[in-house]
């Protein structure tokens, strides 16, 4: 077995010095009615190539992006990754590393933490950013959870604009919970949050641009959330749209929480993805998941470390922010090596590149007969309604070989005001062609 | 002006009716360098036992707890720029918070310098 | 005088030479935003121009003020950065508690297959039938390997397993009226996320005190039970590498109380194919897909954290999870029943769960079985060369997949624990985890995993051997002093925390104005 060293001989000379007659003795403390009574039925090991061959043969029943035009979007966004971060997230320097707890022999880690960190503080505009966390959704989750321990109110409102999904974890997260409460689907980027605030509220969570594309107003909500001591809770599910639009943290924003994946980061059917989390700096000690700072050595020299760590739960245990343990340390490699490579310069251009790109995708749709586009503004995705049940729409797309985006009721089943509307988004990898082909296959199937 | 000591190692130093409450050397000594401090708020109203402010080192994080019941009357600010003071001079200058003590016959219930030194050997 | 794996001599004083760059090999990087500005780019995008009309008034006025790198800086900054780092690739990572195994590379090159990375999470179903086909595939494995009746995927990592794992549990018990079960049973020895976890549910913990032998006690179980508690938190084999020899019994007394049994199963690695934690009594138990299943830990994370449930806690599980239907494989994506709902978007770490597949079908279930019992067997290695010089703090049962030893043979030396990890760092090796289990004074935590071979088993060992020697024998100053022969010497934590520095700033004279 490639994977195992050992020989024969060795097992057996290591038994002899261990002075155990056979392996089966070292499981002695194993109740002997559960110790290999059983037949896995599992297949035995195999050859690199058997197992290459199989799980090709399984991918390949799959219709990957790059297999034909692709407007998929609402929280995942598939944008390129340039071929130096996937060469150095494998180096194995960094891949088979483990959480740099040792700081003496983890400082590239621990500075590259530090950079990510900065980044995503200025990326967002707030004060300080956590070494991320696993994704957008349950990075949302704990943003709620946060502002409750920061104002120790208990009220939360999420805005009907928030990915579905997102809404149904923090659901999950604060089960059984009174103070919770969901506004209803907003496909038309009207929202009355602001009328849903009062003196009870800890929090109220917005996203922009929202999950049907919309850009909301977070001065307006800002303020009126401050107004009655409550907290904004801002999320961001395309991260490249910070590269257009005003960091949150400049518009009054508390808590800012936004999905990483579009920069460095592959689709991968949903994860590993990385959850970015930035505040103001009087909320750290509030603040979830792991932080590096800057220090120095015995020697006087610069060098990184995790800090704060009594928040966490190895050392507060049940009296921690959050269980939360790992990070997404990887995918905040990915992110940060492609954010460095991007720079402002790059960052910048890619953004209204998709921009550019998302009004060429909605010009084109309006003029599609059977199709109104709802947006007034977006950034880089938009909501259509259609003639047509949108759910059986998008599988006859799919047939043609054409992924048309999001049909609304997938997410939003038991919302039958929303059967209709399908979630698009354009990038940069989005070409005319790609635009000319939906829309032609649209004109087709809804005529 | 006397001072009474918990098993878990505050002293409160009794000043008429108000008492002064921090850590012993011995527990800043076992605590190491003190790197934050939670303190409670003015006029927070404590039981005896209560759990009235957090001090952390870089690998822990211990409760003070009230030593007897009664209203914080003033916390040491200081603490908040410079908590190694709690190192340097947990006595005197590292104090945490003020409390007006609400029975003073809890007090008696405490241990005295020579039982707590004691404890500590 | 010692000598490292270089040859070259250790101990206080070698190290007299320092520069400000540093080689090539031991660089002193400059920060991404010291070498990079705002003009430089590594990525060739046209420079489109838009208008403003339909972005509501919202465009961006702060500064970005991102540093940038072309391709060749870029390249450089993070291969400079990379070598400041240990890794398994580079050397024995003994960290216990952690299992870091060899992470096969094949792995890698499957989950960069375009049929699963290039995927998106909401695309039709009927375009990811291998995914889902996949994702079927590992649940069976995992469901076979551990003999429970359901699995849910979706954990991103073991923490977030055990809030999944608990979150059933509450569910399963609020549905059959018993919602006044508030306290959870963790033993001492328990992993931090374990109280972590249930004080996040609301449960209140009791702690379970551990026995002299390292073990928990049926009976101090049972006299903590009662019709206040909802679940024990059991980590088995445990934190102090053993096997809990009264498992059965635990959870017998556990069911009877009408608690469910909840396994941290961190330590999987040691019973795979060995054990089935279905037939110890278990309801609910993660698997950490980046310990066992050789998924890389990546500087820390992304993990994954599978859960397994028994079928009683089987229709809590969340969504979405695969099923048969029609037309091939469906994706139940909505609460349906009595499941406890959502506590992802979308299907979790599809990236990992293709790693973890590739991992088990290479080592087959007969492969896997001999990886445990290799685990197993390296630990207890490590434990009869060095318990003649090592003070061992349990010795009545045959260590599992750890070596556990306590600060003891270090009295009165001046050398701590923490002091004699960053010793062996001087050596070459990672420091094997120190001060956990909290249960055992100056705790020393060793795991070799399966991956070593016994020439490294026995460097690592001859190396251990020659510190307890050497620290016994009054050098304390090697051991205080280290590590002298890192990128870094001993860092400031106290400084770090008491004035926090969590991101880089301009330097104040830099956004002077010329003179």
């Amino acid at each position: 077995m490639r994977y195992l060293p050992h020989s024969e001989a060795e097992r057996a000379e290591m038994l002899g010095v261990i002075g155990a007659a056979n392996i089966d003795a070292l499981f002695s403390a194993v109740p002997a009615k559960a110790l290999k009574t059983f037949d896995l039925g599992l297949p035995a090991h195999s050859p690199e190539f058997l197992v290459e061959a199989h799980l090709k043969a399984l991918s390949a029943k799959n219709h990957a992006g790059a297999d034909g035009p692709f407007f998929v979007g609402a929280g995942a966004y598939r944008h390129h990754v340039p071929a130096t971060v996937d060469h150095l997230i494998q180096r194995s320097e960094w891949l088979t590393a483990y959480t740099p707890y040792q700081p003496e022999i983890s400082q590239g880690t621990l500075q590259m933490l530090f950079e990510f960190q900065t980044q995503v503080a200025k990326l967002t505009g707030m004060d300080v950013a956590n070494a991320s966390l696993y994704d957008g959704s349950t990075g949302t989750a704990e943003a709620v959870l946060m502002a409750r321990r920061l104002t120790k109110r208990n009220k939360i409102v999420l805005s009907g604009g928030l990915h579905p999904h997102y809404r149904d974890v923090v659901k999950a997260y604060l089960k059984d919970d009174a103070d919770l409460e969901c506004l209803s689907a907003s496909p038309d980027g009207q929202g009355d949050i602001l009328d849903h605030i009062d003196e009870h509220t800890a929090a109220i969570v917005i996203q922009t641009p929202d999950f049907y594309g919309h850009l909301r107003n977070m001065k307006a909500a800002a303020d009126a959330a401050h107004a009655k001591g409550a907290l904004l809770i801002v999320v961001i599910t395309e991260v490249v749209s910070l590269g257009l639009l005003e960091a949150p943290g400049a518009l009054g924003a508390d808590i800012v929480v936004a999905e990483g994946q579009s920069i460095g980061n592959a689709l991968n059917f949903g994860g590993p993805y990385l959850g970015l989390m930035a505040t103001r700096k009087e909320f750290i000690r509030q603040m979830p998941g792991r932080l590096c700072g800057e220090t120095v050595d015995a020697e006087g020299q610069r060098g990184f470390v995790l800090t704060l760590s009594t928040r966490e739960q190895h050392i507060r245990r049940e009296k921690a922010t959050s269980n939360i343990c790992t990070n997404s340390g990887l995918c905040a490699l990915a992110f940060s090596i492609h954010m460095g490579l991007l720079g402002e310069a790059g960052f910048t251009r890619l953004a209204r590149l998709n921009h550019a790109h998302a009004c060429k995708l909605a010009d084109a749709l309006a003029a599609v007969p059977g199709v109104e586009v709802l947006n007034d503004t977006f950034f880089n995705e938009m909501t259509i309604r259609t003639s047509q049940p949108a759910a059986e729409l998008i599988e006859r797309l799919a047939a043609r070989g054409i992924l048309g985006g999001v049909p609304v009721s997938r997410l939003e089943p038991s919302d039958p005001s929303v059967a209709n509307l399908i979630v698009l988004a354009a990038t940069e990898l989005t070409t005319d062609a790609d635009i000319s082909a939906l829309c032609a296959a649209l004109s087709e199937e809804l005529a | 002006m006397t001072t009474k000591f918990t098993p878990d190692h505050e002293y409160i130093r009794v000043e008429g009716s108000t008492g002064i409450v921090g850590i012993t050397p011995f527990a800043q000594e076992a605590l190491g360098d003190i790197v934050f401090v939670e303190l409670p708020a003015v006029g927070k109203v404590l039981k005896k036992g209560d759990e009235a402010a957090v001090v952390e080192s870089v690998k822990a994080a211990s409760e003070i707890y009230a030593p007897v019941s009664g209203t914080v009357t003033e916390i040491n600010d200081e603490l908040t720029g410079n908590p190694g003071l709690i190192n340097a001079d947990p006595e005197a200058g590292g104090w945490i918070y003020k409390i007006a003590i609400a029975d003073a016959a809890e007090l008696d219930g405490l241990l005295d310098s020579d039982a707590y030194a004691e404890l500590t050997l | 005088m010692s000598m490292n794996n270089q040859g070259r001599p250790t101990g206080v004083g070698t190290s007299g030479f320092s520069s400000t760059s540093g080689s090539s090999l031991l660089p002193n990087e400059p920060l991404l935003f010291e070498i990079g500005d705002t003009e430089h780019s590594g990525v060739d995008l046209p420079d489109v121009t838009i208008t403003m009309d339909r972005l509501g008034g919202f465009e961006r006025k702060t500064p970005l003020d991102l540093a940038g790198l072309t391709e060749p800086e870029a390249m450089r900054h993070y291969v400079r950065l990379s070598r400041l780092n240990h890794s398994i690739d580079s050397g024995m990572y003994p960290l216990g508690s952690c299992t870091m195994k060899h992470n096969p590379r094949l792995n890698e090159k499957m989950a960069r297959l375009p049929g699963f990375s290039d995927i998106h999470p909401l695309q039709p179903v009927s375009t990811v039938q291998g995914a889902l086909e996949l994702m079927n595939e590992l649940s069976h494995w995992l469901m076979t390997l551990t003999n429970t009746a359901a699995v849910a995927l979706t954990p991103k990592a073991g923490a977030h397993g055990e809030l999944l794992g608990m979150m059933a549990i509450k569910a399963a018990q609020t549905a059959a009226g018993q919602g006044h079960r508030t306290i959870v049973l963790v033993p001492e020895s328990a992993h931090g996320t374990n109280p972590a976890t249930a004080a996040f549910l609301g449960y209140s913990v009791k702690p379970i005190p551990a026995r002299t032998d390292g073990t928990v006690d049926v009976q101090a179980v049972k006299d903590a039970l009662s019709p206040e508690v909802a679940a024990i938190m059991l980590t088995n084999p445990n934190t102090c590498g053993l096997f809990e020899p009264q498992v059965i019994e635990i959870a017998e007394a556990v069911h009877a109380a009408g608690a469910f049994f909840y396994c941290d199963g961190a330590n999987f690695n040691a019973i795979m194919g060995v054990v089935r934690p279905g037939d110890l009594g278990i309801d609910a138990m993660h698997i950490n897909l980046h310990k066992t299943f050789s998924t890389p830990h990546g500087g820390g994370g992304p993990g994954a954290g599978p859960v397994v449930l028994s079928a009683a806690l089987a229709p809590f599980a969340p969504v979405p999870f695969v099923r048969k239907g029609d037309n091939g494989l469906e994706l139940v994506e909505h609460e349906t029943g009595e499941s406890l709902g959502r506590i992802t978007a979308f299907q979790g770490q599809m990236g990992m769960y293709v790693r973890a597949l590739t991992y088990m079908l290479s080592h087959g279930g007969d492969g896997l079985a001999q990886a445990a019992q290799d685990a197993v067997l390296n630990a207890n290695y490590i434990k009869a060369r060095l318990s003649h010089v090592f003070s061992v703090p349990f010795n009545d049962y045959p260590t599992m997949h750890e070596a556990l030893f306590d600060d003891t043979f270090l009295a009165g030396t001046g050398v701590t624990t923490l002091d004699f990890a960053k010793a062996l760092i001087d050596e070459g090796f990672h420091p094997m985890t120190m001060y956990f289990p909290l249960v055992v004074h100056g705790a020393m935590l060793i795991e070799p995993t399966e991956s070593e071979s016994k020439q490294t088993l026995d460097r690592f060992c001859d190396v251990m051997e020659e510190l307890a020697l050497d620290a016994k024998s009054g050098n304390s100053q090697r051991f205080t002093s280290a590590p002298m022969n890192a990128p870094r010497r001993r860092l400031d934590e106290t400084r770090a925390a008491r004035s926090p520095i969590l991101k880089w700033e301009r330097p104040v004279e830099a956004m002077k104005p010329a003179e």
